[in-house]
């Protein structure tokens, strides 16, 4: 068979062509794999909650949002009311990281996992376990929730002091909004925050 | 014996790192470790593979004026394939490897091949010439990652040999991507081209 020649009928055929069935086959592999993602998706956070919270034994409820927090109210098996789970967002170093972080009935940090990021591999993308033994039992309302570099007392992933800074923020956006209550974009955080670290007794 | 002339030809002679420098993108952004260099090597193994016998395949049919775009719409539909897949099976590869694999549809290395190979050769020696140079790729991307790694986090495929205090945290930055790259191109040529 020869070559087809660059005629401007062979050329818009076999583009257009090429296209149809490029796209026919998208459309089939995502109809198979998007509810597979979805499920992996539904089972990440079912999972991060239980983990974030240090217990298997738990009642989820209804999530709730605020601006762009989304809260989950966690009650242990008895229906006491052990804490809430909260998926929060800020921009890191490569784009969105969004972190899920569990807070005890006082805003002290139970647990955290990180939902997505585009963090540097082998730098940023350290923050899933670095901060695993350093912020938790931590309160950012009690203590003071920055990098070391910044006067805070948490340090920071070495070289990802902007990774570290957006995950800390993410945090303490999530404690002020959902914890406290708080306007988190009028900056009214900060200064409460800043005026609940006065507190002496409350500081490790 | 010519498919597999055609096969050790992608992993010495054209080593797509060491001796054509393609993709240098790829290689100087997922090496930072061993695991990561080798699972973005793989990924972009199974897409060449596919191209380069899709296109040996088709080439008849597509005129020549369109032939880049055909061979973009072609590799990009793979590409995405790849990652849909990647991410309703493979959670955690999509993990580390996430933001890197849409990457593989501009990586050079498969529209050069596409070009170069597939567009002058027969469907089976595609294949072959795809595992060729999919192989040179996994492998230099592994050796890079594995010094990177090893120098910058004294660990080596996540094994941790003498411990993070004592690496030089630039082979894991850019920096020391370029210099362990170019040191490994010394080596590779002081192997490859004797007497």
């Amino acid at each position: 068979m020869k070559k087809l020649k660059s005629s401007l009928t062979n050329m818009l055929v076999v583009l257009t062509v090429i296209t149809i069935v490029a796209a026919g086959v998208l459309a089939s592999v995502n109809a198979v794999t998007a509810p597979q993602i979805e499920k992996i998706n539904a089972d990440n956070l079912a999972a991060g909650i239980k983990a974030v919270m240090g217990s298997d034994d738990i009642q989820v409820s209804e999530p709730w949002e605020v601006d762009n927090f989304t809260a989950y109210d966690i009650n242990d098996k008895d229906g006491n009311l052990m804490g809430k789970a909260v998926v929060t967002t800020e921009n890191g170093f490569g784009g969105p990281l969004k972190v899920l972080v569990g807070f005890n009935t006082d805003g002290d940090i139970l647990g955290y996992t990180v939902l997505e990021h585009q963090e540097t591999p082998g730098l940023g993308a350290k923050a899933g376990e670095w901060f695993q033994d350093k912020i938790i039992g931590m309160n950012p309302g009690k203590n003071k929730f920055t990098v070391s570099k910044d006067g805070g007392e948490v340090d920071a992933i070495t070289a990802s002091t902007i990774t570290s800074r957006a995950f800390l923020r993410a945090i303490q956006n999530a404690y002020d909004k959902i914890i406290i209550g708080l306007d988190v974009s009028s900056g009214a955080s900060q200064q409460a925050s800043a005026a609940s670290m006065g507190k002496p007794a409350a500081i490790e | 014996m010519n498919n597999f002339k055609v096969l050790i030809n992608g992993i010495v002679k054209e080593n797509p790192t060491f001796v054509l420098l393609l993709g240098m993108c790829p290689t100087l952004g997922t090496t930072s470790s061993a695991i990561n260099g080798m699972s973005m090597g793989l990924a972009t193994m199974c897409v060449l593979i596919l191209s380069n016998l899709i296109i040996a395949s088709i080439k008849k049919l597509i005129p020549d004026a369109v032939r880049i775009p055909s061979y973009i719409v072609v590799i990009a539909s793979l590409v995405t394939v790849l990652q849909m897949v990647i991410k309703a099976y493979a959670p955690d590869i999509d993990k580390s490897l996430g933001l890197f694999i849409p990457l593989i549809v501009v990586n050079c290395i498969i529209l050069g091949r596409a070009e170069s190979f597939a567009a002058k050769n027969g469907p089976i020696a595609s294949i072959f010439d795809g595992i060729g140079i999919g192989i040179g790729f996994t492998i230099a991307l592994t050796c890079l990652g594995a010094v990177r790694e090893l120098l910058g986090t004294g660990a080596i495929f996540g094994f941790t040999l003498w411990g993070e205090n004592y690496g030089m945290l630039m082979f894991v930055l850019a920096p020391g991507a370029f210099l362990a790259l170019g040191y490994l191109i010394v080596v590779f040529n002081k192997i490859t081209k004797k007497a």
